[in-house]
């Protein structure tokens, strides 16, 4: 093997890297409120009567579950943009990560609403709570409890899926900033495995920090 | 003004390059279903100090993302000039990341087969690899079978990704076109139609098994 190893000038470059994991958690975390709010959106869409609401939560799912996520970022990135929305590559993958996102955690939710009994509701609306004050009250903090493993798996498959936006151009994210040193630099195989040992913790630390969560959240 | 849009042409060049995918899709999944039966075996029956470090092996390509997973292994083909195509490379790459989900989903499967049906094979006088092989195999696959088929559909969304290391698999096929034509919808649009075309049958078959499956 004829290749030396140059961890040093990697590592000098460790407050970029740490700057730019802090962007990649950034997008995950904007790309995940937006889509638990969408997802929930669309799973009750999926209960409603109106065959217009049910038709777009059926395209949203289907959509997001049988293209690549690359492909959303894509669509989004240039298939827009010919529409004339052109959107930078920062809000192009967010909206890309959402869409993913919102199509796969609408599963959950749907299932974690059938899970709970139509009885329970029944009785707070008897009780004289209004149909949001049921929701929030009584629907939402079971349905949290039910998806909240769903959503966990999901924040970590966000944070990967951050990777893809250097494929659109972005350069100040976890990904974009390491492609940009490996640009300058040519240390492909030390920048990147700098970053795969971050994104690595990343995606531990979201793992761990659920699982200590659950512990108090669901302690009942 | 020269008129290049869309043509027949076009639409084969992108059917060549959903070729790729699948034939990508295809080994990667052969080999990776194959490690993953191992790995699987190994993971629910070997003794702790292999199922242990083998679970945080295979951890780590979960806990990655593939496009860098792709760039160090080419970057690691280089250095130590091994020489593979970027077509090996890929399909190595994501055959060891469909392994290391198949071995959880095996896991999950041999883990399904209850206690009392194994040791009643056993009490009946079969060896321990007749009652791996004609007990607990054919139970755990009604487990494992519609988890394997929407693995298999995830690892064939993620071939678009090997499009980084320059293999013109269909996306990079749509986008060599939209770099001529300039109607990223029209063809972004019939590249997802394919994506669509390959995957949803599939997946639909996989929840009809385990609806099937379930009732009984």
């Amino acid at each position: 093997m004829h290749y030396t190893f140059h961890w040093e000038t990697a590592f000098k470059a460790m407050p970029q890297l740490l700057w730019g994991a802090a962007t990649t958690l950034e997008i995950a975390a904007l790309s995940m409120i937006f889509g638990i709010a969408l997802a929930i959106m669309l799973a009750l869409f999926a209960q409603s009567q109106n065959p217009v609401l049910k038709a777009i939560h059926v395209t949203w799912v289907e959509i997001a579950r049988n293209t690549p996520a690359l492909f959303q970022v894509y669509m989004v990135y240039f298939g827009l943009g010919s529409l004339g929305l052109r959107l930078d590559s920062f809000p192009s993958l967010v909206a890309g990560v959402t869409f993913n996102n919102a199509g796969y955690l609408a599963e959950a939710f749907r299932g974690g609403l059938h899970a709970i009994p139509e009885t329970q509701v029944r009785a707070a609306r008897s009780l004289g709570m209004t149909a949001p004050q049921v929701f929030i009250s009584i629907v939402l903090p079971q349905l949290f409890r039910i998806v909240f493993y769903p959503i966990t798996n999901q924040i970590v498959w966000a944070i990967l899926m951050t990777s893809l936006g250097v494929v659109v151009g972005l350069t100040d994210d976890l990904m974009g900033v390491t492609q940009q040193l490996n640009v300058v630099t040519f240390r492909t195989f030390e920048y990147f495995t700098i970053a795969a040992v971050l994104y690595y913790l990343l995606a531990k630390s979201v793992t761990v920090t659920a699982r200590l969560m659950a512990g108090r959240l669901f302690r009942y | 003004m020269l008129h290049m849009s869309f043509g027949a042409n076009d639409l084969i060049f992108m059917l060549k390059g959903a070729g790729v995918t699948l034939a990508i899709t295809f080994w990667s999944v052969a080999f990776g279903t194959l490690l993953g039966l191992c790995f699987g075996v190994v993971r629910s029956e070997g003794p702790w100090y292999l199922s242990a470090p083998l679970g945080f092996f295979l951890d780590i390509f979960r806990s990655v993302p593939l496009l860098i997973q792709f760039v160090l292994f080419n970057a690691a083909n280089s250095m130590f000039a091994t020489n593979l195509p970027v077509f090996a490379i890929a399909c190595v790459v994501l055959a060891i990341y469909t392994a290391s989900y198949c071995t959880e989903i095996v896991r999950a499967g041999i883990l399904a087969v209850p206690q009392t049906t194994r040791r009643a094979a056993r009490s009946l006088g079969l060896s321990y690899s007749q009652d791996l092989t004609d007990i607990v195999f054919p139970i755990a696959l009604k487990v494992v079978l519609p988890n394997w088929i929407s693995l298999t559909l995830g690892v064939m969304k993620d071939t678009s990704l090997v499009l980084w290391i320059g293999i013109t698999e269909l996306l990079r096929a749509s986008q060599t076109i939209v770099t001529r034509t300039q109607e990223p919808l029209l063809v972004l649009a019939i590249a997802g139609a394919i994506y669509f075309a390959m995957s949803f049958p599939v997946g639909r078959l996989g929840m009809w098994l385990e609806k099937k499956w379930a009732a009984q």
